[in-house]
């Protein structure tokens, strides 16, 4: 039965939080979007003790998942709607502050990918360190300088060498990247090709950790917006893996390889999605206050006609916010009851892409020169929703993908 | 709980209706639209279906089926999915009929479901819009005063469909001093009474086979009995989120119409040698229409299931029903350009999606759930 409405005990494990993103990232907000590249140490320490507050590491309820697989096995194994729950936290802590979110020490995409491809022995291998001991992160790094959305273009070799792969390649905007392997023992999830003739086939994704011989952070980039987030260039130069690094099967398979990671995306992107809606929603209840404070009246149910500018803005922005959450719950309550959601994520994410980007445009417009203003944090939040519109597959990949399902047309037809 | 699934028997009525909209109503859509004519013997079998019947209870001859506006949006959607102006026709009894079944005295249900839950199509209404450029649902001109224990109902009213075909119109009028929702009733007027005057069939830029009128209201003179609801009078906000999400529902089903004529047609026609849908200019046009029809479905289908839980759900529906129209128009604008000057051409069906798209943002009142 259609229903769209949270439940209580859900609504008030959210209001924790809320707590979290309103009194622990706010009041940092600005001072680690001004310190690009520095540490926020006691954030960090905050959010993994908080163990709890971990979980939101896109890929879900991580622990929940360990302890099922036997690690705990006396313990529930997390809630069910679990991709939903992600994307309800995911919102309020980016409506904190969506840098300070993609900073915060967990698996992070990494860990989605090993959920995604890894085996179940891999997935306790190579996850138990986020429940344990000192901050950690996980990283993927898929985009290479000749390509972006082109993922199967990617030139990054695997070439097996005795009871190792050997990798070589350079990839870039690897988010949380120097985190994960220079800054803790993480790991990074390396996409690389073990047989360049087999195309998107050949493609297989790889655990590199801290210290792997070959394996170098070059550079951190400098950003628009969620500087508190690290975005690494690293170099893998004849860097060697156990050959149980490689996640799931070796064999080069026409069905499996590519699409299996690809599959990653259906999970990610609803969770990008809400990170998008998390800073909508900032800027919109930042907005929603400053007109009550100065006696704008926002008048729902008058005729559209009588509506002011303002009115009308407003109201457009709040309600593509409920269609792009809207769109986003369904992506992932579909992968949550196990059903395909591979066009409904794409879905999602291009609609929350884009009119996040939007939103908080139309924020600072709304705002004149207080909007324009760091002493607001509108601008800043302009600035990190850009993000959502490009990264976890651009606007244009996904509507391309939307396009492609909704046609019946594979990417030789429309591409 | 989240769920985004239908019941099983919502999903055996959208899978019904959708199939006869697709294969009785689509067909005469066009043929209305040119004549201004729905043939009788479509709007009879429309009427066996039991859409206005289904809902009334079975005291007064009706199906006893739970009424739910989830399921009404879904009817709603499929229909107009058909044809928007038969669509509309066809649940127009639901004007006069839903605000009664749940508004009304047990002597006003007794009296005005009984009829309109006999076989066969049996027309009713209601008269909402007044024709200024700035009518709005909070503002509403037409007067009701007290004279006595009766009431004295002066104003105009347009766009109100099958008004002369029906023998009971409900006449929204302003009765007393109030913001906003406040201070509005809904009397059951008999056509033929005396002060009620219907104007020339209406003609529109689209919805050419609705039958629409204005009707004046001078100095009507109504018993008691006539005001809904009794001394108790309507919830005028919560029956108009109702209609906000009937009307936004259906520009749902237009949009759906456009975007699957729209894909077909673009996977067909070719243009340097490949069909015009593998280029992303085109593509991508399909795809934000997709994106649009389930984004306005989704937003009319939580402001449904808040109606469903006993709430008024006013910003919910204001918001889902203008975001409704909007992309309808978006949509159906698209759909000609897609088609390009065959897109302009009356033999494909997209200029009357068009057309009607329009009048959603324009127009009010002409729906239920």
């Amino acid at each position: 039965m259609i229903d769209f409405e949270l439940e209580p005990q859900v609504v008030e494990r959210l209001k924790m939080y809320h707590m979290v993103a309103e009194n622990v990232m706010r009041p940092i907000s600005r001072e680690y979007d001004e310190r690009e590249h520095e540490e926020p140490e006691q954030f960090f320490q905050t959010m993994w003790q908080a163990q709890s507050l971990a979980d939101v590491a896109p890929g879900g309820d991580l622990k929940g998942d360990l302890k099922k697989d036997g690690a705990n096995a006396a313990k529930p194994s997390g809630p069910k709607l679990r991709n939903l729950l992600t994307c309800a936290t995911t919102e309020e802590l980016c409506w904190g502050d969506a840098g300070l979110f993609l900073s915060t020490p967990n698996s992070g995409l990494g860990g989605a990918a090993v959920m995604a491809a890894g085996t179940s022995e891999q997935k306790s291998r190579f996850l138990k360190r986020f429940t344990e001991g000192e901050p950690k992160w996980g990283a993927m790094a898929i985009t290479e300088a000749a390509c972006g959305s082109d993922s199967a273009a990617i030139q990054t070799t695997a070439t097996r060498d005795g009871d190792h792969w050997v990798i070589n390649g350079t990839k870039i905007f690897c988010t949380g990247g120097q985190r994960a392997v220079e800054k803790s023992d993480g790991f990074v999830v390396v996409w690389a090709t073990v047989d360049k003739s087999a195309g998107r086939a050949g493609i297989k994704s790889f655990v590199v950790e801290r210290g792997a011989p070959g394996m170098q952070v070059s550079r951190v980039e400098n950003k628009l917006g969620i500087r508190a987030s690290d975005t690494a260039m690293i170099i893998f130069d004849n860097c060697r893996v156990p050959l149980d690094h490689l996640l799931g099967s070796a064999e080069v398979r026409k069905d499996g390889g590519f699409k299996d990671a690809m599959a990653t995306f259906d999970a990610t992107r609803p969770i990008v999605a809400a990170m998008a809606i998390g800073v909508g929603r900032a800027a919109l209840d930042f907005i929603r206050e400053f007109l009550r404070e100065n006696h704008v009246p926002v008048r729902y149910g008058i005729s559209p006609r009588r509506l002011s500018a303002i009115e009308r803005d407003f109201m457009d922005m709040e309600v593509q916010l409920k269609a792009a959450r809207l769109l986003t719950w369904r992506a992932a309550w579909m992968l949550d009851t196990g059903k395909r959601n591979n066009l409904e994520a794409s879905m999602a994410k291009a609609k929350a892409g884009l009119v996040v980007t939007q939103i908080t445009q139309k924020a600072v417009e709304i705002l004149g020169p207080l909007g324009y203003s760091r002493k607001l944090l509108v601008e800043k939040w302009m600035r990190d929703a850009k993000i959502n519109d490009i990264f976890e597959g651009t606007q244009q990949i996904n509507m391309l993908i939307v396009a492609r399902r909704v046609l019946g047309y594979g990417n030789k037809e429309l591409n | 709980m989240i769920d985004f699934d239908l019941t099983e028997e919502q999903q055996m009525i959208r899978d019904t209706v959708g199939a006869f909209a697709r294969e009785e109503i689509r067909p005469a859509a066009r043929p209305a639209d040119e004549s201004g004519d729905i043939p009788a013997a479509l709007i009879a079998k429309i009427a066996e279906l039991g859409l206005v019947r289904g809902a009334l209870p079975e005291s007064v001859g009706g199906d006893g089926a739970e009424r739910s506006a989830v399921t009404g949006a879904i009817v709603a959607e499929e229909l107009a999915y058909g044809d928007l102006a038969i669509a509309i026709h066809c649940l127009a009894p639901r004007l006069l009929a839903y605000p009664i079944l749940e508004m009304g005295t047990d002597a006003q249900r007794a009296r005005i479901l009984k009829p309109l839950a006999a076989s066969g199509f049996v027309a009713a209404t209601a008269a909402l819009m007044e024709p200024r450029w700035d009518f709005g649902l909070t503002d509403l001109q037409t007067s009701a005063k007290r004279d006595g224990a009766n009431w004295i109902v002066s104003g105009a009213k347009c766009g109100v469909p099958l008004a002369a075909e029906s023998e009971t119109i409900l006449v929204y009028a302003k009765s007393g001093a109030g913001e906003g929702f406040t201070g509005v009733e809904a009397f059951i007027v008999p056509r033929t009474s005396a002060g009620v005057t219907l104007g020339d069939r209406e003609k529109s830029m689209g919805l050419k086979a609705l039958a629409t009128y204005e009707v004046q209201l001078k100095d009507v003179k109504l018993g008691a009995e006539a005001r809904v609801g009794g001394d108790k009078g309507i919830n005028y906000s919560r029956l108009m989120s109702e209609s906000r999400v009937g009307f936004g529902a259906m520009a749902v089903g237009v949009m759906r119409a456009a975007f699957e004529y729209t894909r077909d047609y673009a996977k067909e026609r070719k243009a340097f040698g490949v069909p015009i849908a593998t280029k992303q200019a085109i593509a991508f046009m399909i795809a934000d229409m997709a994106i649009e029809i389930d984004a306005a479905r989704l937003l009319l289908w939580e402001a449904a299931a808040q109606l469903d839980k006993g709430a008024d759900a006013l910003e919910e529906s204001y918001l889902a029903k203008n975001y409704a129209a909007a992309s309808a128009l978006r949509v159906a604008d698209n759909a000609v350009q897609a088609l390009g000057g065959h897109g302009y051409i009356r033999e494909h069906p997209v200029e009357m999606w068009f057309r009607n798209a329009r009048g959603f943002s324009a127009l009010d009142g002409l729906a239920t759930v």
